[in-house]
């Protein structure tokens, strides 16, 4: 195995107000390529914010941050963008799916962003509908569709370009247990096919059904794994 | 894909979005009014002047056609010097005079009277009737005989140089009124006659004898008629040889408030029309900013975000400008209706000309103003910040 995160000493501040929140401290890790980690920790510790960073929608104040054997704590918006579409999966806990495209069109939409041919899309927008179990929910909005099935789309979409590190936040949040647990199952399975995967959770089973899990508290890290 | 979503966007409120469409159709129709009245009051004139083919106008030294009571003296002689010119085929001389007649119910009705050429006139057209057979004969306008309650074959007293004071006439005869005509260049509410040029000539006494107030003039193509007006300038320093151009040059200067009118209008309703997509555009990204933070989280770049901004503009300006060019259209027709009532307006007087020329810059310019509408609600979009946003979104 070789390290696909590598984080040394991430800080990140936010103002609030007359004073300064620190929502990370320091904050070192690895993730290994093929690694299901969870990153737990109470409201407000710091998961989030380190989960951006590793999604490269912010950047850290201090520290750096490899993902991919790339360096992206500094990176300008146009490249953050392109590596985001290219190298980074999301799965956000309100699913977020384009409310008026077909859950079909939302999975094809980082492929369309990255100038993937049509006839390729579409392959491939089977395929990843198949392989979360929506084939025959293609052509169905997400207003038409049960939280699990709009989490599941959303799945697909963050592995429309085969990225190298999916990102999940409270992936099961918005579900019921029978859904979260079939989520969770559907989470071993990628990592078990070998997508490396970094998710953020409050849910227990989610957390036990990860290979690592990273405890945080007040930005920074306080058991678990942590490198 | 971001055609695609531009126009999903647009129909996710469909009400509201008909209703914008409403107003922006609203704000094309006045900004194509705007131009049509702006350039089509030149095409207008010229082709108003060339009903007849006529591409010059000879007229007193520094005034205009009609302009004023000065007239041109020895202007037989000046027509035949015109005449024998390289390149003129017809010369239409006119006199203009004040002509009373008595109505049949003994009130005086006063009528401007024209003095042409009948085989080369080009200032009226027949509607019924005959034309001028022989020096007795008038044609008349409709006003003149609702005025004047005579009728077609009736004989009339016709007076040039009435002198209220003196109570005299520099010349009075009797005319038969052989037939009607509609007089191009003069306004439908005045009463005309037309009659011969010596015979409008005589009657006016010495003060008009061998006068024309202004000379026609047609050259063999329109490419020739510049030269042709440099050699009748050059005929007489006593006179003003005027083009196609000149004319409506001075007519442009002239009417200059109505194309300022046209100029501020068109520029407002781009302005109000600017403002309600910007508006509406900003409404819709605001209420958007979630799904916009997620498509920038998930690598959709800046360039794509304002791509479909900006197309959203661009499509419900375009569907607005193609609904606002019929509505444009009749109400233009309907200005045109109120303006032609304008007291001293030529029957024949156009203020709105639709071109395709016009439609294509009134639609140019709203492509531009959805463009433009679209850039700042664009520029909002592409610069939420992910990671707030996609917070405030959880929180909300």
């Amino acid at each position: 195995m070789n390290a696909i995160v590598e984080a040394r000493g991430l800080a990140r501040d936010y103002s609030m107000g007359s004073g300064a929140v620190h929502a990370l401290r320091g904050v070192s890790f690895d993730v290994q390529r093929g690694e299901f980690v969870a990153i737990v920790g109470p409201s407000g510790c710091g998961k989030s914010t380190l989960l951006n960073l590793l999604g490269a929608v912010d950047a850290p104040d201090a520290g750096s941050l490899t993902i991919a054997g790339e360096r992206i704590d500094r990176l300008n918006d146009r490249d953050a963008t392109a590596f985001r579409l290219r190298r980074i999966g999301f799965v956000f806990q309100r699913f977020y799916l384009m409310p008026a495209l077909s859950a079909a069109e939302n999975v094809e939409l980082p492929m369309a962003e990255a100038r993937v041919t049509r006839e390729e899309r579409r392959a491939r927008v089977q395929d990843l509908l198949g392989y979360v179990g929506l084939a025959a929910r293609a052509g169905h909005r997400p207003s038409q569709l049960s939280g699990g099935e709009q989490q599941r789309v959303a799945i697909a979409r963050a592995l429309a370009n085969r990225p190298a590190l999916l990102l999940a936040d409270e992936p099961t949040g918005e579900l019921d247990a029978a859904t979260g647990l079939e989520m969770i199952d559907l989470f071993r399975r990628l990592n078990a096919d070998g997508t490396t995967i970094v998710v953020v959770t409050h849910d227990a089973q989610m957390a036990a059904a990860a290979s690592r899990r990273i405890q945080m508290r007040d930005g920074a890290i306080v058991g678990g794994d942590a490198a | 894909m971001p055609v695609r979503l531009a126009m999903l966007a647009l129909f996710r409120h469909p009400a509201r979005t008909l209703l914008a469409l409403l107003g922006i159709a609203v704000s094309a129709a006045l900004l194509l009014d705007m131009v049509m009245l702006a350039s089509g009051m030149r095409e207008n004139f010229k082709g108003f002047l060339m009903l007849r083919g006529y591409q010059l106008r000879v007229a007193p030294k520094g005034t205009l056609p009609f302009d004023s009571d000065a007239t041109i003296d020895s202007a037989a002689a000046l027509v035949a010097a015109i005449s024998r010119l390289q390149g003129v085929t017809a010369v239409s001389p006119i006199l203009g005079a004040q002509v009373q007649t008595t109505t049949t119910g003994d009130s005086t009705v006063t009528a401007f009277t024209l003095g042409i050429v009948p085989d080369v006139q080009g200032d009226y057209e027949m509607v019924r009737g005959q034309d001028l057979t022989d020096s007795s004969s008038v044609v008349a306008n409709e006003r003149w005989l609702a005025v004047t309650r005579h009728t077609l074959g009736d004989t009339v007293t016709l007076a040039v140089g009435f002198d209220p004071q003196l109570r005299t006439v520099t010349g009075e005869r009797r005319f038969v009124v052989r037939g009607v005509a509609r007089f191009h260049y003069i306004a439908a509410t005045q009463p005309t006659l037309g009659m011969r040029l010596p015979v409008l000539q005589q009657m006016g006494g010495a003060e008009r004898r061998d006068r024309a107030s202004l000379i026609m003039v047609k050259a063999a193509d329109d490419s020739m008629a510049e030269a042709v007006r440099t050699r009748i300038a050059g005929l007489s320093g006593r006179i003003s040889a005027i083009s196609l151009e000149g004319a409506t040059e001075a007519v442009e200067q002239r009417l200059g408030y109505f194309k300022q009118l046209a100029l501020v209008l068109g520029s407002i309703s781009l302005g109000v029309g600017v403002l309600l997509v910007t508006t509406l555009i900003t409404i819709g990204v605001n209420e958007r900013a979630g799904e916009i933070a997620v498509m920038r989280a998930i690598g959709v770049a800046k360039g794509s975000i304002v791509g479909q901004v900006v197309m959203e503009g661009i499509v419900l300006t375009g569907v607005g400008a193609l609904s606002g060019i019929g509505i444009g259209l009749v109400t233009a027709q309907w200005l045109e209706k109120i303006l032609s009532d304008f007291p001293g307006l030529p029957t024949t007087f156009r203020f709105f000309v639709f071109q395709p020329r016009d439609a294509g810059l009134a639609l140019s310019l709203l492509a531009a103003a959805g463009f433009l509408a679209g850039i700042y609600p664009a520029w909002r979009a592409a610069s939420l910040p992910i990671a707030g946003t996609l917070r405030r979104e959880a929180v909300a």
